[in-house]
């Protein structure tokens, strides 16, 4: 990224030399495992594109829209609908939380057993490095796992806009009623951080623009089904990671290249990989960007990754918002239902998951599932035990890893990896 | 003619076997892993001749790349080994020097499930050697001292250096070393007892790697297992055998 954004940077706060620091180690992350991939689509140009620019273009952009009035609203969670930010006229952005930052600062505040996940949260704004953060004008932060929920309670002291949502934990009718008020309440906040109304003509829009970008990326999912697979699991994963801060008819446009061009590679015959390779599907928790720790040991090891069971994934994209509503009461209770089905593993009980894992397996032709688990994450490692029993029932390989955004472990995780492979061969 | 040889690059120490094309042991080499185990790795192919060689361990990745050979994770490598050695036998535990492994396999004798240790050393080679360090006692004598004691004691850290400064304590308090030294056993057997079960319940297991060696540990585990342990003949070799054998295309 070019000297160009440095006044932006030092405007916006941050620390430039530490953000240089962050910018050299994820370019040349970037370089080692996206650009050294042979026979990517040609169309994941665009994301190299998006990549070289991710802490410049794109927040220029996002400063261009606050000046002509828009706001921003950071997220960290699948859960607070982009739709109603939209609708309000406002940007949502969902902020990294994919790389160790300032662990020694973050750890005044948060104890050493948290998920790395929560800690880089933090990581990034007390190392001053995120610039997407510091051009939010709200944050929503949201009660998921009690990590997170009891984090935002110190998050509040360092950064001066956050606000929570509540979100139910069962999935009954009183949790639908607690997304709905919840949902609301949201829409008002947003609402007077903009001084726009949300109206049944703006929410409409707003819908069909994000069910148009969940509509790609599923064409997406659909289309790695094919042997050969058409793309990196990789490239996969770097698209579901960009959907979150991407210029939303930009990103369903680029994404619909890559479609057009994969539907040509399948006609053809050809692949990222050569056909008959291991192929896994990864389950588990969310891999933000930038964390591409494990996809890369898997498709260094010989196996092509074919879906991804997770929130930066099918799990946050997911079914669509129906359309057909027309007042802005029936539209809240048509998201309200689209996100109610989000199986998350805060909620107990969490069965649909289970079912989504055995079909997505089946859908995709994976040989075997590699169950992710970021440690000290309760929920979804909880999970990866009933997980992984059903999955052998039904004679599906399953490999539970349990890790960190720490490279100390790459070693036994290759081991473990490679040993799965040789296992589905 | 020349063989069929199998390199397993471990944490503590690096095993050569070569083997004819009908599997059969031509050749036994052990050294220190050190701080070169590339140059080590060297030194040792100098004294055999063969035709193709496959690497395991957790140096294998550098070996493919310095001696361009193929490779093969110490799960399967074991595998294969193990039964070679017991051909009906479909649970292995490997406890090597800086992990260990439980494995299961199907009738065929592929790989069904397996189980590793976490990151630390807890439940390997290494927490054992450096806990009859801590005791004064050589390898050999901290097994036998171990099951000559008479009491039990309860060390509950699994971490290394808890353990270690549990131990400490102990001995400061006057507690009979032997006790101690079983204590330690026991604690590694129920870690592995528990990696065991979640991938097989029932039959022999065959135990491999350094730390079968350990009679302590053999009779402790058939103890708390209620299952016949099997430990082949040099069980450190397993490894390499394993890589030589598959070097050799006998699958």
């Amino acid at each position: 990224m070019s000297e160009n954004y440095r006044q932006m940077w030092t405007e916006l706060g941050l620390d430039l030399k530490a953000h240089d620091a962050l910018l050299g180690v994820l370019s040349e992350a970037y370089q080692n495992i996206f650009m050294a991939q042979d026979n990517r689509p040609e169309a994941m140009s665009y994301f190299d594109f998006v990549m070289s620019e991710v802490h410049g273009l794109r927040i220029k952009e996002l400063l261009d829209e606050k000046a002509a009035g828009r706001k921003i609203i950071g997220s960290y969670c699948v859960f607070v609908p982009e739709e109603i930010a939209l609708a309000a006229n406002a940007t949502l952005i969902g902020l990294c939380t994919g790389a160790d930052f300032a662990t020694e600062e973050v750890e005044k505040y948060l104890p050493r057993n948290t998920c790395a996940l929560i800690k880089s949260a933090f990581g990034f704004k007390l190392g001053r490095v995120c610039p997407y953060l510091e051009t939010t004008d709200m944050v929503v932060g949201e009660n998921t796992c009690d990590g997170k929920k009891k984090a935002y309670e110190s998050f509040k002291d360092i950064i001066n806009n956050l606000y929570v949502m509540d979100l139910p934990q069962v999935k009954s009718a009183n949790g639908k009623a607690l997304l709905k008020a919840e949902y609301v309440r949201f829409k008002e906040a947003a609402e007077q951080l903009t001084g726009v109304q949300v109206t049944a003509e703006s929410l409409q829009a707003a819908i069909k623009l994000v069910n148009a970008k969940r509509a790609a990326m599923q064409r997406l999912y659909q289309l790695r089904a094919a042997d050969p697979a058409p793309i990196s699991g990789l490239d996969a994963l770097l698209a579901n990671q960009v959907f979150f801060y991407d210029n939303p008819e930009r990103f369903t446009a680029s994404v619909n290249k890559i479609c057009d061009e994969l539907e040509q590679r399948i006609k053809d015959n050809t692949g990222a990989f050569p056909a008959k390779m291991p192929r896994i599907l990864v389950s588990g928790c969310p891999q933000a960007m930038p964390n591409w720790k494990l996809p890369a040991i898997i498709e260094t090891s010989g196996a092509v990754i074919v879906g991804e069971e997770s929130c930066v994934g099918e799990r946050g994209v997911r079914n669509l918002v129906d359309e057909s509503g027309t007042t802005v009461d029936e539209m809240l209770d048509a998201i309200v239902e689209r996100y109610f089905k989000v199986d998350c593993a805060i909620f107990t009980p969490n069965c649909d998951r289970l079912q989504h894992i055995e079909q997505m397996a089946k859908a995709y032709n994976a040989d075997g599932v590699i169950h992710y688990g970021l440690q000290f994450c309760t929920p979804y490692l909880m999970e990866s035990m009933p997980v992984q029993k059903a999955l052998e029932q039904k004679n599906i390989p399953c490999l539970r890893i349990e890790t960190d955004y720490s490279m100390e472990d790459m070693g036994q995780l290759k081991t473990r990896v490679e040993a799965f492979i040789e296992q589905l061969k | 003619m020349r063989g069929f040889a199998g390199i397993d690059i471990g944490s503590r120490s690096i095993e050569l076997v070569l083997v004819d094309d009908a599997g059969q042991v031509q050749q036994r080499l052990q050294a220190d892993t050190g701080f070169d185990p590339m140059a080590e790795a060297k030194r040792m192919l100098a004294q055999v001749e063969y035709q193709q060689i496959m690497a395991t361990g957790y140096g294998r990745n550098l070996f493919e790349i310095s001696f361009d050979a193929t490779t093969v994770t110490e799960i399967k490598a074991h595998a294969r080994g193990a039964r070679a050695c017991f051909p009906t036998a479909e649970t292995v535990l490997d406890i090597g020097g800086q992990d260990s492994k439980a494995i299961a396999l199907f009738a065929t004798g592929k790989v069904k499930k397996f189980e590793m240790n976490d990151r630390c050393a807890a439940g390997t080679g290494k927490f054992l050697e450096i806990m009859a360090k801590a005791l004064g006692f050589s390898l050999a004598e901290f097994s036998e001292q171990a099951l000559a004691a008479t009491s039990d004691i309860n060390i509950s850290s699994m971490c290394t250096v808890f353990a270690e400064s549990e131990v400490t304590s102990l001995i400061g308090r006057g507690q009979d070393r032997q006790a101690i030294a079983r204590g330690l056993h026991q604690s590694v057997v129920r870690r592995v007892k528990t990696m065991l079960n979640r991938v097989s319940t029932d039959g022999d297991i065959v135990f491999t790697g350094g730390v079968a060696n350990n009679a302590c540990m053999v009779q402790f585990l058939e103890e708390a297992l209620q299952r016949q342990v099997l430990v082949p003949p040099q069980p450190q070799f397993i490894g390499a055998y394993g890589a030589a054998l598959l070097a050799a295309g006998l699958d």
